[in-house]
């Protein structure tokens, strides 16, 4: 399967995107989804645990993504 | 230029001789492209039973890690960041009881001296309210999806990585 991915600042310059689809086999952690990424052009961006987003809401790196998820990953934070 | 006023109802409404009760107070967070009301998000935890409101402001300034500043670009999230934001200021509520809270983070271009952030926290007695505003900003910046761009005299943009400090 294919999961769109949310970029932002720093991310979404290195990927080139602000979304970019990201083939994963199916069934897919945050994990395997950050593993895949780390292929792509730009992946050298991401740290080893990079932060993610499911559905607006924080998950670790064993989370579960199913078809349909808001997916983000997040660049450090910097708010404020 | 001012910027646009916030609706604002009151929370309560006093009757002489005769003080209404406190009304439950939600707290109040939101992204913003405008610059920041100051006096509206006062007003929005201000009532009878306030006796002291903290006010934060976070503002840019014009040097970084030895660098000249001319201005920071925000960028959000901003769905999550305006959830993560009321996540925040309801953790706030249940911590410090009768605290009354409202944020604004601003989005988009800013220039050196403009505020980024505002975080006002009304209560009965200033300790709390103050320990309120301190403890807001230091978890905002932790858990809330928004980044800044830094523009220096050089030209040069880059984005800031606090990881990396």
């Amino acid at each position: 399967m294919s999961i769109p991915v949310l970029l932002f600042a720093s991310y979404a310059d290195a990927f080139g995107a602000r979304r970019i689809d990201v083939p994963v086999d199916s069934p897919c952690a945050v994990a395997d989804l950050i593993s895949a990424m780390r292929v792509l052009p730009g992946g050298h961006v991401l740290p080893k645990e990079p932060l993610v987003a499911l559905n607006q809401a924080w998950v670790t790196s064993s989370h579960p993504i199913s078809a349909g998820d808001e997916v983000a990953v997040i660049p450090p934070v910097a708010g404020g | 230029m001012t910027a646009p006023m916030t609706a604002h109802t009151p929370a309560t409404v006093e009757t002489a001789g005769s003080p209404q009760p406190e009304a439950p107070h939600a707290p109040y967070a939101a992204i913003v492209e405008a610059p920041i009301d100051i006096p509206a998000l006062m007003a929005r935890v201000e009532s009878s039973g306030v006796g002291a409101i903290s006010l934060f402001v976070g503002t840019v300034r014009d040097l970084n890690d030895g660098q000249a500043v001319t201005g920071i670009d925000y960028e959000a999230y901003q769905p999550m960041a305006e959830l993560e934001l009321g996540r925040i200021a309801r953790e706030a509520a249940t911590e410090i009881p009768g605290i009354r809270v409202a944020i604004e983070h601003r989005v988009g271009t800013l220039r050196v001296g403009e505020a980024s952030i505002v975080i006002v926290a009304g209560h009965a007695r200033r300790a709390p309210a103050m320990a309120a505003t301190q403890r807001i900003i230091e978890v905002l910046k932790q858990r809330v999806p928004i980044w800044k761009r830094e523009h220096y005299v050089s030209g040069e943009r880059h984005w800031v990585d606090p990881t990396r400090c």
